[in-house]
């Protein structure tokens, strides 16, 4: 199956009810993207597909056919929310880091505070109360 | 697992008629979880999430019709749902996170008939209208009719649901959502409501399906006090206890809000 | 800003306060807030976690549970083609003695041979190289049943006790003018580390294993291999992987999972995958334990207290883990920061035939404070009198005495906390101006010990190794990087106890194969206790490298190990059989207050913002220390508000994240956070363990603001249904 990954044009054999997730995971070895419950709830696995963030446990692989998938691999690692997330505390243990900056990435540039804290009521953090990535991410814009 | 992917409505109603059964897959919001649970037995799958035929969102003679694929995000974001069935909007903007809101569908919400669904309540208020369709072509369930128990309703297997429409609605419009927390959260009670001569008010995860609620709906439209409705409606529901709440909290919290509805629409 | 000058305070106002990160060049690193060390591989998405680990061969293993409450096994079938399946049950473990998690009491079985104590007892191993294979394969279990315990209150069997006394209780309260009486309950908390439980078992070809895994504690693993597999220290090795949050919850549970996939990979002769999904999570390992404390409080009509007579009772579950700890810093903690003459704890924690209640942030401290500090309210409610001069008259000043008749120094900051967080959230102003609104203000004042109780520190031994190399420093601990910043701080410690750049000091990966014991990475000990350590041998090599740095040295001489051990303060003394004298070497303090608004519709109590204010020695990086407050925070205000866990026959009924909803962005209240600094002698560079006590202050804060708003909360979490069924008797 034939689908765009972090830009570049892969294909990948794989079940069609596969989580995308495990795809990810297991076929593409991008591990960046976590599992927390699958069952939508944490938003660790958050990827973009087709530019909107989606739960990668929640979407059987069929579903991203000649789509375009980004994961936190395809952010490079200068982005700057990966910048601000580093130096200003909003990522403790990071298992939520990669879903919750892909998150943060959907809510464009410079939002305001209730967007923020709207736009990222799917991404559970159990270590920094959230203050942390607020910085970060009003950081990243500044 | 098995998985069929039609490449057009028709190609879709084909297989179902030919192939059942099949679970039709939209945003999968819900079988995915269901599947991680354990709960769903299904192992073989239809993709209708490709079927441009099932969206969209347009309004014909005041007749709003959105279709089944239409998703929380578009739905909050449509100019025409903010006009014609602004209850719709506050709803859609409850339901999950930012990345439930992105995939998961009408369509979905009101076939998986899960008493909770926060779409439902509106749909009911709004008398709307649920469009399915099979090779034998189209068929129009009033949604007060669409469910007929538990997370059952009158759709065939061959059937699927194409479009949701509904008719203009008169009156205020009135939603709100008690869920198990501020966001990401599951309805304990939900209710919609239209404040018209005649009023129409419907609530969810009281019951095994969405309701209305005609009785307290005729007291309120007879004239009576809102201390009386309230006092209908607590003998008109019957809701449970479970790991998210309490019959009793969800009985006094539904007539609280009917009075909220009743304070702030009049 | 105000700086209390006469104590010698620096008020430190986050978040920006601190340039960051600090582009001058680094002479000093303590205080500052350089990068941390896992920071970029966290958030590029390299960072390993053990799921992200695959071994070639590599099965996958699955515990098969009991779900039954108590009875005995009567019948094992299986219902699947057992070929290509690898199946492990308590008579595969050799020898008896062997087939016990080694930890305080040996009285958990690694696998139920005929008598089960809980549902979600594991019964019973499989493992296959085919997860979909794995997860379909049925076994049916018959059991005979027997009725369990599901009530502590009515448990027969107690694990431990503990008593505390100071003064004459009896004598003292009859000359009390007023008693104050209450019951307080907290519920069960879980811990929601959003990654979970999760190990890997290598058997290795001489017949030893390794594990690598998502824990806190690699050589409390280390030691319940060996007793499990009845192997010597080398042939076991403990590796910690990247771990995606702990709060306690990864800090014994892991020696049960490990043990599984262990007994797995022997038998297989393959590497074993085992890692929980959240259902299993939650059902199985460890939570909070359950409270009922009782107070009973005489006081003078101004105000003092005279008596304090205390009973702590502590839900353990099925086996004893950690619960006679938990109970020990519970009822030291239990009657608050505050001083009396006369008071008596008696703390009690018993079995119930649910799973065990086990570690988690805090340690028994939140319970019997979040109990101390509603009485508190009540108390001043009872007098007529403001919450705020009640606690301000009897709180600890330097030279009074604690409940173990522990006496306080200068780095005693009851009343600096109190007085900064009254001021700073403008408290009286709001209590009066929220009066009769629906907002409500409340607030707690609590205290927290660093490090291990009494003489616990003294029975571990901790050793702390640093290495000069040519290509620059190691540091050598056990201490776990599970979130709150171990790596980053203790290099901070060493880098400038060693006079060397920042940079160039590298904590290693915790494996027992590399680093030395250096005790367990819990009771908020790794900066105080592991970094004090770390801090002697840092400057014991500078000692031995003279003037060089660390690798012009080890090119010349060839790499230096310096190794330390825990050494006890001299004038610290404890006396374990009485509970007396010095419990803690230190105490961290804190004062939170809470405003909340009530919704009249649906009685949810929104947390609108809560002012933290916590006196920790000294921030050694202020950054993850404002990290730590406000992650303690949220979980607190969670446990006091959304946080339930419904247990039916014995068994979590709500084992999701959809029904067990921890506090999202939307559920968090805004936090204030202010750190302040009154050094203590014993930790490094003056500093106090933070990591826990941050959960002390915000459930009773949180209570004592709906109490504002008229509603007689008692019982924790105050979910909606429970404060309806307040609301309404109260009308
Ligand atoms: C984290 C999380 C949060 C959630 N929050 C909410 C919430 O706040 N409120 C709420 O109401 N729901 C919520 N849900 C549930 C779910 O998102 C909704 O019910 C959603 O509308 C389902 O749509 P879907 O397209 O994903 O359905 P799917 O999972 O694809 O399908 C659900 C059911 O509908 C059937 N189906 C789907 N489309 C059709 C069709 N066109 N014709 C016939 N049958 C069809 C499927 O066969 C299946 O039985 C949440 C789910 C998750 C995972
Ligand atoms: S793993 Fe996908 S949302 Fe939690
Ligand atoms: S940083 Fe640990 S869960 Fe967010």
């Amino acid at each position: 199956m034939r689908f765009t990954l972090n830009g570049a044009p892969a294909e990948v054999e794989a079940p069609p009810m596969k989580r995308l997730l495990d795809v990810l995971r297991e076929e593409c070895a991008l591990t960046g993207s976590k599992e927390g419950c699958g069952e939508g709830e944490c938003g660790a696995c958050t990827v973009l597909v087709d530019g909107m963030p989606v739960v990668s446990c929640l979407v059987p692989f069929a579903q991203v056919r000649d789509a375009e998938v980004v994961t936190i691999e395809g952010l490079g690692g200068t982005h700057p929310l990966q910048k601000a997330f580093a130096e200003l505390g909003g990522a403790q243990c990071g298992i939520c880091t990669p879903g919750m900056i892909m998150a943060a990435v959907a809510l464009g540039p410079d939002p305001g505070f209730e967007e923020i804290r709207r736009g990222l009521a799917g991404n559970l953090c159990r270590c920094t109360g959230y203050e942390a990535i607020y910085r970060a991410v009003q950081g990243a814009s500044a | 697992m098995d998985l069929l992917e039609p490449r057009s409505l028709d190609d879709a109603l084909g297989m179902l008629r030919q192939h059942a059964p099949l679970m039709p897959l939209a945003g999968c919001t819900d079988v995915f979880v269901a599947l991680q649970f354990g709960t769903e037995t299904a192992r073989r799958f239809l993709n209708i999430w490709g079927l441009d035929e099932l969206r969209g969102i347009d309004v014909r003679d005041g007749v709003l019709r959105m279709g089944a694929l239409a998703t929380y995000t578009e739905l909050g974001r449509s100019p025409l749902v903010w006009e014609h069935l602004p209850m719709l909007v506050a709803a859609s903007r409850e339901v999950g996170g930012m990345q439930i809101q992105n995939r998961g569908t009408l369509g979905g919400n009101i076939a998986n008939g899960s008493p909770a669904g926060d779409s439902l309540p509106v749909l009911a208020a709004a008398d709307a209208v649920v469009v399915l369709r099979s090779l034998d072509g189209e068929r129009r369930v009033p949604f007060t009719e669409f469910y007929t128990g538990y997370r059952a309703t009158v759709i065939r297997p061959d059937e699927l649901i194409v479009a949701v429409e509904v008719p203009p609605v008169e009156g205020a419009q009135w939603f709100r959502k008690v869920g198990t927390r501020a966001a990401q959260a599951i309805s304990k009670v939900v209710m919609a409501g239209v404040r018209a001569p005649r009023p129409r008010i419907a609530l969810g995860s009281v019951a095994a399906t969405v309701v209305r609620l005609p009785q307290t709906e005729n007291a309120l439209a007879a004239g009576s006090t809102l201390e009386e409705a309230q006092r209908v409606l607590r003998q008109e529901i019957h809701p449970i206890d479970d790991v998210r709440s309490t019959a009793a909290y969800r009985l006094r919290v539904a007539a609280n809000l009917l009075g909220q509805f009743w304070a702030e629409t009049g | 800003m105000r700086v209390p000058a006469a104590t010698g305070y620096l008020l430190w106002i986050p978040p920006r306060a601190y340039p960051y990160p600090s582009r001058d060049p680094v002479s000093t690193s303590v205080g500052r807030n350089v990068p941390r060390k896992d920071g970029i591989p966290k958030v590029t998405g390299a960072a390993l976690y053990v799921d992200d680990l695959r071994f070639p061969g590599m099965l996958y293993g699955r515990t098969i549970r009991s779900t039954i409450s108590r009875g005995r096994i009567t019948s094992i079938r299986f219902d699947f083609d057992t070929a290509g399946f690898t199946i492990v049950q308590a008579g595969d473990v050799p020898g008896d003695r062997c087939n016990y998690v080694a930890l305080l009491e040996d009285d958990q079985p690694f696998l139920a041979a005929h008598q089960i104590n809980h549902q979600a007892e594991p019964i019973l191993l499989l493992a296959h190289e085919d997860r979909d294979v794995l997860n379909a394969a049925k076994v049916e279990i018959e059991y005979e049943r027997d009725i369990p315990v599901m009530d502590a209150q009515a448990s027969p069997v107690v694990f431990k006790e503990i008593r505390i006394r100071k003064g004459d209780v009896e004598r003292a309260m009859e000359t009390a003018e007023v008693i104050v009486e209450g019951t307080y309950r907290t519920g069960h908390q879980e811990h929601v580390y959003i990654e979970t439980n999760g190990v890997i078992a290598v058997p290795e070809a001489d017949g030893g294993m390794t594990v690598h895994g998502s824990l806190q504690c690699p050589y409390y693993v280390h030691k319940a291999l060996k007793a499990l597999l009845d192997l010597p220290d080398e042939r076991v090795r403990v590796v910690q992987t990247e771990t995606g949050g702990g709060f306690g919850g990864k800090e014994e549970y892991p020696s049960v999972i490990a043990g599984h996939a262990a007994l797995l990979a022997r038998k297989s002769g393959h590497p074993v995958k085992m890692v929980y999904d959240r259902e299993e999570d939650m059902v199985a390992t460890t939570k909070r334990h359950p409270s009922v404390i009782r107070h009973r409080t005489g006081l003078t009509r101004d105000g003092r207290l005279v008596a304090m007579d205390i009973d702590v009772l502590l839900d353990g579950g099925a086996y004893v883990t950690l619960s006679p700890v938990v109970l020990s810093r519970g009822c030291i903690h239990a009657a608050g920061p505050y001083r009396c003459e006369h008071v008596r704890t008696v703390g009690r924690a018993v079995m119930t035939n649910t799973p065990p209640n086990g570690a988690f942030r805090g340690f028994g401290a939140p319970q019997t404070q979040f109990a101390m500090e509603v009485h508190m309210e009540r108390i001043a409610e009872a007098l007529g009198m403001d919450p705020v001069r009640l606690r301000d008259i009897n709180a600890l000043r330097p030279g009074d005495t604690t409940a173990t008749g522990q006496r306080m120094g200068d780095d005693c900051s009851a009343l600096e906390v109190l007085r900064t967080a009254v001021e700073r959230s403008d408290f009286h102003r709001k209590r009066a101006e929220y009066a009769g609104t629906g907002k409500g203000i409340g607030l707690s004042l609590f205290y927290h010990g660093s490090g291990f109780t009494g003489s616990g520190e003294v029975h571990l031994k901790s050793k702390v190794a640093l290495e000069a190399r040519e290509d620059g420093v190691r540091v050598l601990v056990a201490s776990a990087e599970i979130g709150q910043g171990t790596r980053t701080m203790l290099a901070q410690i060493a880098a400038d106890a060693l006079g060397v750049p920042y940079e160039e000091v590298e904590p290693v990966q915790p494996d027992t194969a590399q680093v030395p014991d250096s005790g367990p990475t819990v009771a908020s000990r790794t900066c105080m206790v592991v970094g004090g350590i770390l801090q002697k041998c840092a400057q014991e090599m500078r000692e031995k490298i003279g003037m060089m740095t660390p690798q012009e040295y080890a090119r010349l001489h060839g790499p230096l190990l310096v190794t330390r051990q825990y050494e006890k303060p001299h004038d610290i003394t404890w006396n374990d059989t009485e509970y007396t004298g010095d419990a803690y070497a230190t105490y961290g303090w804190g004062c939170d207050v809470a405003e909340v608004e009530l919704d009249p519709v649906t009685y949810e109590v929104r947390p609108l913002r809560v002012t933290v204010v916590h006196e920790i020695g000294k921030a050694i990086h202020p950054l993850l220390v404002e990290g730590q407050i406000e992650g303690g925070t949220a979980q607190g205000v969670g446990w006091a508000l959304n946080e339930h866990v419904v247990m039916r026959d014995g068994a979590m009924a709500n084992a999701q994240l959809t029904n067990y909803t921890i506090p999202t962005t939307l559920d968090t209240p805004r936090l204030d956070v202010v750190i302040l600094e009154n050094p203590s002698s014993y930790g490094p560079f003056g500093a106090k363990g933070v990591g826990e006590m941050p959960i002390d202050g915000p459930a009773p804060a949180v209570i004592n603001a709906i109490r504002h708003l008229g509603l007689d909360v008692r019982d924790i979490p105050a979910i909606p249904e429970a404060v309806m069924e307040v609301a309404c008797a109260s009308r």
